[in-house]
Formats: structure tokens, C-alpha cells, sequence
């Protein structure tokens, strides 16, 4: 039986340090987008962090993440590389593809990052083809394959249910339920609400985490997991959550009308960087808060100070040699 | 009724043009629905369907789950049934996933069921461009839609096309693609109030020049006009012709500006390689074959994805430079060293254009 475990001390820093990274990382490209530097659509996972860390916090590095255009959080979960991710949000030639990808398309293949797609749900059946390659390999590797809400209305997600389900993969699907595509509530999207219920009966089993409580997310991401990478097949789970941000760009929109701030408010309630923050000794948060400032400020600087791609790249990667 | 009224003193907006149209259409026609991802939410499609919920009602502007193919399989099903759906899709892009419902029965239908059945759609999507837009947000896909027999596509540049065109498709029995850009919808033209028909299937001359003909599709029309502008510097006249429709093409207005330039450039907001262009320059080799050489010279995107650096993305699309320059080297191959004024370079709507979207 492969597992993972690590000593619950360290779990709560190993927690809060990477909700916090990706937190502040999110807000430093906030601050700097009104500079026009970051001419890319960024769409900010600020406020959903949970999921993310939580869900990847039981992965090795030998495992994938797959995620949407709202892939910072996922990105850097996963381990992907800050710099090159800040570089690349710059167009610059250091980014992770060099400049063509920019926000929406963030991809670190050293790290099993696997590259983001802009579509809706595209991304879902992609990461079933890795999963069953990893289920040939038979290492006890797995993926988690992140989507919004919206995702799941897309066709082929009840398709890719059904095979990966059919085929037993190692893949752990992860809906990260914000309540919003775009500024359309799902009450105005879905017939019902009952997510769980219909993806349970591709014959998987499916949970709804409610508060986005990142222990809670761990541990069900980690029992699911263990049990995929001895062939226990794949799973799936709905995590409640709340966009802090516009949908896309940086700031907010409550004054727009579709939702009221009030829901913001509950949920800053439930914000997990100050919960396991606090978990912690101050000494032992200022520490990791100061290393998490001075590892952003290193990236927007090697982002800033990157060129830009030289014209004759355009035509490199069309096709593969 | 084609071009009842050309004149107008009233200039509009290309966005407030499309919805101009929709929303008469709308009033005269009471089966006529708009409806698609987002279209009843409070950025209306960058404004596109504003006011339209308000004065219509939910039954007939409503947004929906985020299902294309199902979706354009309702919207096909509801205009055989009589009803005349407009399906909007934000970024031309996701139209991949409306692909086999129109093209294997949408298309067909008419055909297939021996004329039994009818299928009166509009299909609205938008052509996006810069910041950051990237691979899959800035596609121009008309030309895999003008390869389908039963298909209409339309592509307007300008706020009076954009009106017109759209009453037409709304009024046309078959399914129309209509071709929108992002970074047309504020510029501005005259607009006439009242209802008019830009009748599909004929293009228009723009420009009228003498050494060579400019044909621009979408936001390329503009392009190329600004390209004649920098022409005339160096005492080129080139004539500028917007096909409009992309199929059926008008393909005999395009062929009599080559009878008196003699010369083709076409500039398209897509890539070439079995695009409009393409179709354009085999029509005209067709039409011309034998009885006189025309130089032909397409342009259009790299053939590449789209890149995101606006570094890469500056050589990634044709633009007035570039336009004007190719269109010098026809007119003038002895002396292709010529170099427009890169102040007269950059249109003021383009880089007026910030993000994210
Ligand atoms: C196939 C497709 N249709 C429509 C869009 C436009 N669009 C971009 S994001 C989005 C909403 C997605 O919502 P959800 O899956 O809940 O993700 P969230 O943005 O909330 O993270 C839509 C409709 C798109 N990118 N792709
Ligand atoms: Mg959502």
C-alpha cells in the first residue's frame, strides 16, 4: 500500500505556508495588473486557495495536476515554478512557455503541471488520457483534475465520468464550486443542485466538502488517493467555495449587482490563511511570511527583468520535431 | 430594399448597431429569441444584448448551462419548429463545440429531410485580438463554416454592415454564422433608425482606387483602409472592397475592381491556408484564367497558433504596415524598399484597447 504520511506538526505548516504563497502571489499580480505590465487575463483563485492546497498536499511529485484558466492556485500547489509563471504572465521569453501562454494556459512539465486550457471542461478528458497512461504504468501515480462548477455542465464531463470510471483510472476530480460562471448563479444554471447524486451514479464515489476547510479537503483528497494508487479507481469531490474577485482581472465587482457582498463576508469568515495561520506560534508565521515575501519579490524581479521573446520565436512549436 | 437608406446623421456604435437590429427584429417578430451563455447577464455581451432582457422578457433572452453542443441542438430544433433563435457565443472559439449539430444537421437539414424542414438560425460569435487573448480566444474560423454547403456566413466591418446583415440573417431561412470582432464594437458609423436589410451575399466597394484592389474580411477591412490612406503617400491608389458575406460570396463585384486595378491583395482576420483568401484567389484565377495574369498575394494570420506576448503577437497579424507595404511591392516590384511613416502605423481604435478583456 503506497501512502503518504507526514507528522501532523509539520502539516499545518506545510498548510498555511502554501495557502499564504498563493495568496500573496495573487495579490502582487493584482497590485501590479493596473501597471499594464501583465497584458494576459488573469483569473484570480483568491478566496479558493483551500482547494487547491488541500488537494494536492497528499500528492508526490511524481503525480499530475490538471486545472483550468483559473490555474494559478493549482499551478502553485502543485510546485510549479513561480518564476517562470510571473515571467510568463509577462509575455516574457523566461516564462514557462516562453511568452505564448500567458495566464490562461500556465503549464510546468518538469513539475506534472499539465497546461491549461481557456475552454471550458477541455482540460477534464485530457487529464482521464494521462490518468490512463498512468494506470498502464502501473506506479500508483495519480492525478487530480481540477474545474469550476460551470465545467461540469460541459458534455464531455459526464463522458469522461463514465470512461474513467469504466476504466478504473487513477484520477481524482475536483469541482471547485464557486457558485458562479461568470455572474450566472447555478441556481440559474442547474436543474438541481445535487452534483454528488448525479456523478455518484457513474459508480464513483463523490463528496461535497461545505466549508472549504482545507483539513477537511486534505483528508478526504488523501483517503480517495490512497486508495486510487492501489487501484481503487476514480473519485470525485465538490468543494464549496467563493470567488473573492471579479471573475476575471483584478479587482472587485460587487457593485455590479449580480451578487452582494454579503456572501463575501461569510465566507472571509471561513478564510483558512488566517485559520491555520493562527494555528501557528507568531515567530513561526512571521518567519514564513517573511521568506514567502522575499521568494515573490525575487520572481517579480526575475520577471521583470526577463526579455521579451525574440520575433523568430513565433514560428517555433508548431509542430514537434 | 438593399441599402434603402445609406445615409444617416446619426453615428453608432457596431455594438449598439447588432443590438439596434436584434431588438427591432425582435419587436416585429415575436418568434425571434436571443439566447446563449451570459446574454442576460449586466455586461451583455460587451453590450451587445443590452436592454433586450429588460424590454423582452426571460422567455425570449435567457442565458444557459454551459453546454454549446446541446444548446446549438436546441436552438436548431426550436427554428425547425418555427421559432427564430439567435445563439450567442462570446468568443468564436467556442463554436467548436456547436460544430457537429451544425454542420450535420443544421446545415443539412433543409436538404436531407427533402425540403420538409427549415432551419431559420443565427449563430452570433466574437472574433477576439490582444491582450493576451492568445490560441484560444482570438480565432477566425469563418472559413471551416463557408466550407459547408447550407451554411450563410456573414462577416460585417462596420456599424451600418453589422445592422443590416443581422436583420437579413434574423430574416434568412437558413442558418447564417455571423461574424463579429471584438475590437470593431466601438467603432462607429452611420446608422440609420428605422429597419434595414444589408442583403446577404453582396459585397461593396469602400474605397475606389486604380492600381490595385484591397479586399478586407472583419476588422481587416479596416486595416486595409487605413493602408490606403498610407498608399496615397507614395501615389498608390488602391481600391478597398469588403465582401461583407463570406459565403455566398460576391465574388463579381471583387472580379470588376480587378478588371480595372488588375491587381489582388487580400487581407484576412484568419489564417490562409484553405481560408476565405484562399477561396477568394481561386474564384478569381477561375473567373480570369486565360484571358489575363492577375497577381494574387494573400495575407492573414501567421501560421501559427495565436501567441500571447504582445511581442509575438505584433508579428502575428497583418496590420496598415504590413497591408500597405505588400500592396507597394504589387504595384511597384521594381522598388519594394519602400517604407510607410510608422506614425501613420497603429489605428487609434487598436491601441486604444486595453483589458482583460
Ligand atoms: C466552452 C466555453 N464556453 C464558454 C466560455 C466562456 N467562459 C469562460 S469562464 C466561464 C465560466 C466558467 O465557470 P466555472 O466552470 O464555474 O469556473 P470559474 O470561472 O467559476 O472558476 C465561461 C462561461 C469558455 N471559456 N469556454
Ligand atoms: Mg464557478
Amino acid at each position: 500500500m503506497i501512502t503518504k504520511t507526514v507528522p501532523s506538526a509539520t502539516d499545518t505548516v506545510r498548510l498555511y505556508r502554501t495557502l499564504r504563497y498563493i495568496r500573496r502571489v495573487e495579490e502582487e499580480i493584482a497590485r501590479i495588473y493596473p501597471s499594464d505590465k501583465i497584458k494576459s487575463p488573469v483569473h484570480l483563485s483568491i478566496g479558493q486557495e483551500a482547494i487547491a492546497v488541500g488537494a494536492c498536499d497528499p500528492l508526490m511529485s511524481e503525480d499530475f495536476v490538471s486545472a483550468s484558466y483559473r490555474g494559478h492556485a493549482a499551478y502553485l500547489a502543485k510546485g510549479g515554478d513561480l518564476k517562470k509563471m510571473m515571467a510568463e504572465l509577462y509575455g516574457k521569453k523566461d516564462g514557462c512557455a516562453g511568452g505564448k501562454a500567458g495566464s490562461m494556459h500556465l503549464i510546468d512539465m518538469p513539475n506534472n503541471v499539465l497546461g491549461m486550457s481557456a475552454v471550458v471542461g477541455t482540460t477534464i478528458p485530457v487529464a482521464a488520457g494521462f490518468a490512463l497512461s498512468l494506470k498502464r504504468k502501473a506506479e500508483g501515480n495519480v492525478i487530480v483534475a481540477f474545474m469550476g462548477d460551470g465545467a461540469t455542465e460541459e458534455g464531455c464531463f459526464g463522458e469522461t465520468l463514465n470512461f474513467s470510471s469504466l476504466h478504473k483510472l487513477p484520477i481524482l476530480f475536483v469541482c471547485e464550486n464557486n457558485d458562479y460562471a461568470i455572474h450566472t448563479p447555478s441556481s440559474k444554471r442547474w436543474a438541481t443542485d445535487r452534483l454528488c447524486e448525479r456523478v455518484a451514479t457513474y459508480g464513483m464515489p463523490a463528496v461535497r466538502i461545505e466549508d472549504g476547510d482545507v483539513l477537511a479537503i486534505r483528508e478526504a483528497a488523501t483517503r480517495h488517493i490512497d486508495n486510487m494508487r492501489n487501484g481503487g479507481g476514480p473519485a470525485f469531490l465538490e468543494c464549496a467555495t467563493y470567488r473573492w474577485r471579479e471573475h476575471v482581472g483584478p479587482g472587485e465587482d460587487y457593485e455590479s449587482g449580480y451578487r452582494d457582498r454579503n456572501e463575501l463576508a461569510a465566507w472571509i469568515e471561513k478564510d483558512q490563511v488566517p485559520r491555520l495561520g493562527g494555528m501557528l506560534s507568531t515567530d513561526e508565521r512571521e518567519a514564513i511570511d517573511a521568506e514567502i515575501e522575499s521568494t515573490i519579490t525575487e520572481a517579480i524581479a526575475f520577471a521583470e527583468n526577463s526579455h521579451f521573446p525574440d520575433t523568430n520565436q513565433l514560428m517555433a512549436h508548431v509542430y514537434a520535431e | 430594399m438593399q441599402n434603402k437608406s445609406t445615409h444617416s446623421d446619426r453615428s453608432l456604435a457596431y455594438v449598439d448597431a447588432l443590438r439596434e437590429g436584434m431588438e427591432q427584429e425582435m419587436a416585429d417578430d415575436p418568434q425571434v429569441f436571443v439566447f446563449g451563455l451570459d446574454v442576460d447577464d449586466h455586461k451583455a455581451i460587451q453590450g451587445s444584448t443590452k436592454g433586450l432582457l429588460e424590454r423582452f422578457g426571460p422567455e425570449r433572452v435567457f442565458g444557459t448551462p454551459l453546454s454549446e453542443d446541446a444548446m446549438t441542438g436546441v436552438a436548431i430544433g426550436a427554428a425547425m419548429a418555427g421559432m427564430r433563435p439567435i445563439h450567442v457565443h462570446i468568443r468564436m472559439d467556442f463554436m467548436m463545440l456547436a460544430m457537429n449539430q451544425l454542420v450535420n444537421i443544421g446545415a443539412k437539414a433543409h436538404y436531407m429531410y427533402g425540403g420538409q424542414v427549415k432551419v431559420p438560425l443565427v449563430v452570433r460569435s466574437m472574433i477576439g485580438k490582444s491582450w493576451g487573448q492568445g490560441a484560444q480566444h482570438s480565432q477566425g474560423l469563418h472559413s471551416l463554416f463557408m466550407h459547408i454547403p447550407g451554411l450563410k456566413v456573414v462577416a460585417p466591418s462596420n456599424a451600418y454592415d453589422a445592422k443590416g446583415t443581422m436583420i437579413a440573417a434574423i430574416r434568412d431561412n437558413n442558418p447564417v454564422i455571423f461574424v463579429e470582432h471584438r475590437l470593431l464594437y466601438y467603432t462607429e458609423a452611420p446608422v440609420p433608425e428605422e429597419s434595414y436589410v444589408v442583403e446577404l451575399g453582396k459585397g461593396r466597394v469602400c474605397r475606389e482606387g486604380d492600381d490595385i484592389t484591397i479586399v478586407g474580411i472583419s476588422n481587416m477591412l479596416m486595416e486595409a483602409l487605413r493602408a490606403q490612406e498610407i498608399l496615397q503617400d507614395a501615389k498608390v491608389s488602391a481600391e478597398v472592397v469588403d465582401p461583407i458575406t463570406l459565403h455566398p460570396m460576391d465574388i463579381d463585384t471583387i472580379c470588376e475592381s480587378i478588371e480595372k486595378t488588375g491587381r489582388l491583395l487580400i487581407v484576412d482576420n484568419a489564417w490562409t491556408r484553405c481560408g476565405a483568401s484562399a477561396e477568394i484567389a481561386a474564384q478569381v484565377a477561375e473567373r480570369f484564367g486565360g484571358q489575363r495574369a492577375i497577381p494574387i498575394k494573400r495575407m492573414g494570420f501567421a501560421d501559427t497558433p495565436c501567441p500571447t506576448t504582445p511581442a509575438l503577437e505584433d508579428v502575428f497579424y497583418a496590420n496598415p504596415v504590413t497591408i500597405a507595404k505588400a500592396a507597394h511591392t504589387m504595384v511597384h516590384p521594381e522598388d519594394d524598399g519602400w517604407t510607410p511613416n510608422p506614425e501613420k502605423a497603429t489605428l487609434s481604435y487598436q491601441s486604444q484597447f486595453k483589458g482583460p478583456f
